[in-house]
């Protein structure tokens, strides 16, 4: 039997650092925000013929967007995805016939993105109430469904801060992402992180629900028992959905379009920390409560790292 | 404690039948032969506009105001022969907002013209001013009510078109106008005989032909483009928008861009299920084996309600869908591990199914209610938002169908079939299960 619980500690690092890391990255980086949160063009061209990115690069700065830096489709010989400023219908089109003309190729189809004016910024903000409202939601209702346990509020506490954890992480991801390789965060982004709200609870309730069995059940007096019980029993369960669900998501991913790359993205992080905050954050998180460790946690953090 | 369930199990076929039967391809089900796809997947272009309300008319209701500009707009787009295309309305407390959707329009910038002009046609008379300047002044005549009123394109019959004038060989429109109509231009012609009378759209001249007789019953506008006159015609024809629209984004998608989009995801679907199936039957053997033909029947009667509702299907819904199959696979799992321990822990076949069943049914309701909550805040944040709107709406829509029909065909068609092979005696080792040791 493996004592999770008993490894909390370890647990509790490892999300340290990648939550911190993950907030110096936000706060140096940022996020890298798509059309839709803050006004611009994305063009996705597909051109007849092979067109070379350098010389796609000079066009497009001969034609006055020196700043845009197209990224070609791995997949597709001849398509290419351009981010520029909010352009005009009007621009636009002497865009793409400036593009035909200097490159010497046909456009044989084309898609755009365009958002002039910024009633963008107010859908970060509605996403941020969006998260919220649906994290008291789900901790009213983790406390409702736990109700005959003592002290419920304090299972809805744990899934939400756990469910925090991931989230952080997952936008963290982006924020280096963002930096590294030019992700853009878009509204499927939006779709996704809440997305993970419902897939990582749910995670964390199949834990929590296996935990109030074996307490009604009695298997020990000691809740760090009772809680690695409903932890260790959950494991296989965990895994297993957890390897399905990447099955489909590793293969939207790498086969699916490039549209709904950030959506899947989203998931594939959100996914993999949410079976790993399910296992090692969340019904540790209830033992700290348990046992008042709370203020024990920290003084001995530093004596973990000592010891490593 | 022998549970055969004969009447479920025609019931379950009896309902894949007809889920089958509405997702085969081949026959119109809401008027759609196939499903209904959004922009995103099967190209076209969608148009937002922000309405300028505080140039509405003050006897309307913003409401009023909003559900004229949509009106007029519908009938601008059938007249321009776009099938499909879709006109909402979008309010929230950035303000209101105008929403086109145009499957398959291959000129886009006419179209955009058409749809975003707010098309106010008058005639206007020259009138000379102090200083010798003339100016346009909106022509005037009484009606027939006694009342005085100022001559617009309000009065023409909905049957203006475009038309070759023989000599010139330019296009006209050609107008007639209704009873009030004739009265007005009766008196306007009669007092402008061999003046000009300014045709002017939105406020601009078009043309300035010289009266040469008395007209009452209809005229013509020249001076236009064949294009201009045919999008005039039809604005003529549809009445002018109530409130100034101003374009505040668009997004064309190309058709071959989402055919690919859609292949690809549809492709990238298949592979995912079959890698579960595979998994699930190796894992668990004949429970897994009764859980993934419970998770065909999931996804066939999924399909079958997106296509009766209709849902329509952008990718990020086929995403939702397909998420949606994960965490049906995960009601399964659950149940399949329950009924490993059952059986390692001792337990007859029938009893450790039953049980099995008991023991998971708190957390697959628990957890799916989770994502309920999730989907629900979803769609509120979809009407909250102007531009992600068909993303996030789209997403949450399948996603919520898909968890709530996964958990009924968990509890229900899982079990049902799980107690046939039981009841059945094909599989009686606890092996068959996937359990190692007994």
């Amino acid at each position: 039997m493996i004592d999770f619980v008993g490894k909390k500690h370890w647990f509790f690092l490892i999300s340290a650092i990648l939550i911190i890391s993950g907030i110096i990255s936000l706060a140096v980086f940022g996020l890298k925000w798509g059309v839709d949160f803050s006004s611009g063009t994305a063009i996705t061209l597909r051109f007849e013929k092979e067109v070379e990115l350098g010389q796609l690069r000079q066009e497009l700065a001969d034609l006055g967007y020196s700043g845009a830096n197209p990224q070609p489709n791995k997949n597709v010989v001849g398509e290419f995805f351009i981010r520029l400023p909010a352009i005009s219908s009007d621009e636009y089109n002497q865009l793409k016939a400036g593009l035909e003309a200097g490159l010497d190729t046909k456009i044989t189809d084309s898609s755009l993105y365009t958002v002039s004016a910024t009633v963008a910024m107010a859908t970060v903000r509605n996403t941020v109430i969006a998260v919220a409202i649906a994290s008291i939601g789900i901790l009213l209702y983790i406390s409702w469904a736990f109700r005959k346990m003592p002290k419920p509020i304090r299972w809805g506490t744990c899934a939400i801060l756990a469910l925090l954890h991931d989230l952080i992480i997952v936008i963290a991801v982006f924020s280096i992402l963002g930096w590294a390789v030019g992700m853009e965060v878009d509204s499927l982004f939006v779709a996704g992180v809440l997305a993970i709200v419902g897939v990582s609870v749910n995670n964390i309730v199949v834990v929590f629900d296996r935990i109030r069995e074996n307490l009604k059940r009695g298997v020990s007096s000691d809740f760090a028992v009772v809680a690695n019980c409903g932890i260790m029993e959950s494991v296989g369960r965990s895994l297993n959905t957890g390897l399905a669900t990447l099955f489909v998501i590793v293969a939207l991913y790498l086969l699916g379009g490039v549209t709904i790359r950030t959506l899947i993205l989203a998931l594939l992080v959100g996914i993999t920390t949410g079976i790993y905050s399910s296992l090692c954050i969340a019904g540790q998180l209830l033992v700290v409560w348990d046992k008042g460790e709370w203020g024990k946690l920290f003084p001995r953090l530093p004596s973990v790292k000592r010891a490593s | 404690m022998k549970k055969v369930n004969t009447g479920l199990l025609i019931f379950i076929v009896i309902l894949f039948g007809l889920a089958l039967w509405v997702v085969w391809p081949n026959h119109e089900i809401r008027g759609h032969t196939g499903f209904a796809l959004g922009l995103d997947l099967q190209g076209g272009t969608r148009l937002v506009y922000s309405a300028n309300l505080s140039m509405k008319d003050p006897s309307q209701t913003d409401a009023q105001a909003l559900e004229g500009v949509k009106q007029t707009i519908e009938r601008r787009v059938n007249a321009y022969g776009v099938t499909e295309s879709t006109v909402r309305i979008m309010q929230n407390e950035q303000g209101s907002f105008i929403e086109v959707q145009l499957p398959g329009v291959k000129n886009i910038d006419e179209a955009r013209k058409l749809i975003g002009q707010v098309a106010e046609l008058d005639f206007r008379e020259q009138v000379v001013g102090e200083g010798g300047n003339t100016t346009w002044v909106i022509a005037k005549a009484v009606g027939s009510d006694g009342q005085e009123k100022e001559l617009t394109g309000t009065y023409f019959k909905p049957n203006a078109t475009v038309v070759w004038n023989p000599t010139t060989n330019e296009p006209e429109v050609a107008f007639e106008w209704n009873a009030e109509g004739a009265v007005l231009f009766k008196q306007i012609t009669t007092r402008n005989l061999n003046k000009p009378l300014g045709i002017f759209l939105d406020n601009e001249l078009i043309s300035a032909p010289t009266v040469q007789a008395v007209i009452e019953a209809k005229g013509v506008i020249t001076g236009l483009s064949l294009e201009k006159a045919r999008t005039l015609a039809i604005q003529l024809n549809s009445g002018a928008l109530n409130v100034p629209l101003t374009e505040i984004g668009r997004n064309d998608v190309g058709a071959t861009l989402g055919a690919d989009s859609l292949n690809k995801s549809l492709l990238a679907g298949i592979i995912g299920l079959a890698l579960i199936i595979l998994f699930m039957i190796i894992y668990y053997r004949v429970s897994g084996l009764v859980a993934c033909l419970a998770l065909i029947v999931y996804a066939v009667l999924t399909l079958a309600v997106f296509r009766l509702i209709p849902v329509v299907l952008t990718l990020a819904g086929i995403a939702g869908f397909i998420v949606s199959i994960g965490m049906g696979v995960d009601g399964n799992v659950l149940v399949c591990e329950r009924l490993k321990e059952e059986l390692r822990g001792g337990s007859t076949l029938q009893r450790a199914v039953e049980q099995s069943f008991r023991q998971s049914w708190s957390a697959i309701w628990d957890s799916n209610v989770t994502v309920f909550i999730a989907c629900a805040v979803l769609l509120w944040l979809g009407t909250r938002t102007v531009f992600a709107n068909p993303t996030v709406t789209g997403f949450a829509t399948t996603l919520f169908i898909g968890v709530a029909l996964s958990m009924f065909t968990q509890v229900v068609v899982t079990r049902a079939f799980l107690r046939t092979v039981v009841a059945s005696g094909l599989a009686k080792s606890p092996r068959a299960y996937g359990v190692l040791k007994a």
